[in-house]
């Protein structure tokens, strides 16, 4: 467990200061410096034992990532757009892992997971302004209203080869862009406002204050993002690890010999995509009501790109390589003001660059771990 | 509504069936021979039609003005240069791919697609902003009552037309057409009989891409601007329409595109605001389409190694 809690110290150091540096020269100095460390630890052979002990104490590593975050929100707790950027990090984790079950899992293709993160985040606008649920349950609502659409939108096409349903999902996100943008009731292209969270009283639009230590008020989501993304990782590693994940791992290996099993591959495509689709919904509505507002031009077919190369980059599969892609995918062009223009290229040619040279992403899929910390 | 407006409304969906039909042949050829989706295919489009734009500012600032010979230079650069675009994409991102999952090679195109769009973006001065393209077709046009036929839609209409003849005569009547359905048909056999597999798959690409340059220089003409995003919106309708043509098969190819086009002026003609969700109105035809025949009208002959 020591070479798992070692790295994960050195990861949060690492992120803080690349976090707290402003200068640009420092900054590619800092990412330089990753990228030989890691390379380095590769060559010696010292990554060996990380795995393995993120293998063998899984459930204790992940607690410690949380206080971790917290640790790091922590040490920036006035700076808003420092907190923003961790929200958004955690709740684009949240929807790569629903992109995962459905694409690392089940094989089925998702062009268009943005616009599920987008369904999401417009029913918490329109419930958050006209109707007084309450707004955990809009998250829900959010979430249970992407995956409808997303079964209704994939049953025609269950039955036929992958592309056709990457055509589908890509139409699709084509298809509700120019929607929204043309609905006026929806608001147009300009969006819709969303109504900040209120739990009980405690309106999370405000900042917080704790004697005289004053907290932005993006902790307050910040602290709901982490539990969010801590029952979404907790679901995503018992899914793979039961009989459903099994299930959708022979379906995705090989579907003639899965049905001749007796694998029904409609209904567990279909749970897959309905699932999936339920995590990216939730986490769009939490990010609608951070944000503040919903525009068509956030969710577009060149966002949900962004998605799909955050999953290729971390791992096919592999729910702690999301974690980590979607970190570097989101921070490093914030910080990197200078490429900022030049962000959709660079992550095309990443993703380009992982499919023809490791294919299995940064974090590879580790085999099925059914007993943790099992010795014979 | 009257006869013109009706007329108007069908010249311009064959204009537009036409563009459409070309990319879709494109898909089509490429997943026949290679058994690939090629996203990048669109984008390549973008490429042929900003080559072209180049070629002509480059043309004229080095003092030629006239117009045929603007034009056919415009065409020939535009595309012999998407053409070799198509045979280093094959050779370097596709070929190297086919032993990999087929979603691989599905990713890795769609990415290139959003490379080439992006570098247009970029690298293009003012990329962000459509560009003014040349009217170069003369403009005379004839009323007949309230229809107004232009000419130069006609002489495009008419090339479209002779390519497309062109393409299905190269695939049907020469010999290399032969080896490239021979590839498509059964891809061992073809190399046991002493076909040239890499040289078949470059060709094919470069008759693809081609024809995606050629279908991006006639939007050009037609609506007489360009923009970098226009092949991911032909690309994704030409991979639509190959796909209710059904994939594989040209005459599903073209037979996909001009529905398409037809679809598009149904929905503008009959919708109360037709024009702005004419798109909407397509694509979920589209989708209801595929969940009836998911194959496509002209169904594609797969048989799977289990």
């Amino acid at each position: 467990m020591l070479p798992g809690v070692v790295a994960q110290a050195l990861a949060t150091l690492y992120l803080i200061t690349l976090l707290a540096v402003e200068r640009q020269l420092l900054i590619i100095g800092l990412l330089g410096l990753a990228v030989i460390a890691v390379l380095g630890a590769y060559w010696l052979g010292w990554l060996d034992p990380v795995n393995r002990s993120f293998a063998d104490r899984e459930d204790v590593l992940g607690v410690l990532a949380l206080v971790a975050a917290c640790a790091v929100a922590a040490f920036f707790h006035d700076n808003h757009f420092l907190l923003l950027l961790i929200v958004t990090v955690v709740l684009y984790t949240v929807a790569t892992l629903g992109l995962n079950i459905q694409f690392g899992y089940a094989g089925v293709l998702n062009f268009a997971g943005a616009s599920f993160f987008g369904i999401g985040a417009y029913t918490s606008a329109v419930l958050n302004a006209h109707s007084a649920v309450p707004p955990l349950l809009v998250l829900l609502i959010g979430g249970l209203i992407a995956a409808l659409v997303g079964s209704l939108l994939l049953l025609p096409v269950l039955r036929t080869r992958g592309h056709y349903a990457a055509l589908v999902t890509i139409a699709f996100a084509l298809l509700l862009k120019a929607f929204l943008e043309v609905n006026d009731v929806l608001g147009g292209p300009q969006g819709l406002q969303v109504k900040g969270m209120t739990i009980r009283g405690w309106a999370f639009n405000d900042n917080i204050e704790l004697g005289n230590v004053e907290l932005s008020f993006y902790m307050n989501y910040l602290v709901l993002s982490l539990a969010l993304l801590a029952v979404a990782f907790i679901l995503v590693r018992r899914l793979e690890r039961s009989w459903i994940g099994l299930n959708l791992d022979a379906l995705r290996l090989d579907e003639t010999a899965a049905s001749c099993f007796g694998l029904n591959i409609v209904r567990w495509k279909i749970t897959a995509f309905t699932l999936g689709n339920f995590l990216i919904g939730i986490a769009g509505a939490l990010f609608g009501m951070v944000g503040g507002f919903v525009a068509p031009n956030n969710y577009t077919f060149a966002d949900s790109l962004i998605l799909v190369s955050i999953l290729l980059l971390g791992g096919v599969g592999s729910p702690w390589g999301s974690v980590v892609a979607a970190a570097i995918v989101i921070v490093v062009p914030e910080k990197l003001q200078t490429i900022q223009e030049y962000r959709f290229l660079l992550y095309a040619v990443m993703v380009i660059a992982v499919l023809l040279f490791r294919p299995e992403g940064l974090l590879p899929r580790p085999a099925r771990n059914y007993f943790p910390g099992w010795r014979p | 509504m009257d006869i013109g407006l009706l007329a108007q409304h069908v010249m311009n969906g064959l204009m537009v069936g036409m563009m459409y039909a070309l990319v879709a042949v494109g898909f089509t050829l490429f997943f026949g021979v290679l058994d690939v989706i090629q996203f990048a295919h669109g984008d390549v489009l973008t490429v042929g039609a900003f080559t072209a734009l180049v070629t002509f500012l480059g043309v004229r600032a080095a003092g030629v003005g006239s117009g045929p010979i603007l034009l056919s230079a415009m065409v020939v650069v535009s595309i012999f240069a998407v053409a070799a675009l198509g045979m280093l994409i094959a050779r370097y991102l596709v070929l190297p791919l086919r032993t990999a999952p087929a979603l691989n090679t599905l990713l890795i195109t769609l990415m290139l697609g959003t490379v080439l769009r992006e570098s247009v973006r970029l690298f293009y001065p003012q990329g962000a902003n459509p560009k003014p393209f040349p009217a170069l077709l003369p403009t005379n046009s004839i009323n007949i009552g309230n229809f107004n036929l232009r000419l130069d839609n006609t002489i495009m209409l008419a090339a479209g037309v002779m390519v497309i003849i062109g393409v299905e005569l190269l695939l049907n009547r020469t010999k290399l057409g032969l080896a490239i359905r021979a590839v498509a048909q059964d891809e061992e056999t073809a190399r046991t009989m002493g076909i040239n597999f890499l040289a078949i798959v470059l060709v094919a690409f470069a008759i693809g891409s081609g024809l995606a340059a050629f279908a991006g220089i006639m939007n050009g003409f037609y609506y007489n601007e360009v923009n970098f995003g226009m092949g991911l919106y032909l690309g994704v309708i030409g991979f639509a329409a190959a796909i209710i043509g059904g994939l594989g098969s040209i005459y599903g190819a073209i037979l996909g595109g001009f529905l398409f086009a037809a679809l598009q002026t149904v929905g503008t003609v009959a919708l109360p605001f037709g024009s702005a969700y004419k798109d909407v109105f397509a694509f979920a035809v589209i989708i209801i389409f595929m969940a009836w025949r998911p194959t496509g009208l002209i169904q594609e002959k797969i048989s799977e190694r289990v």
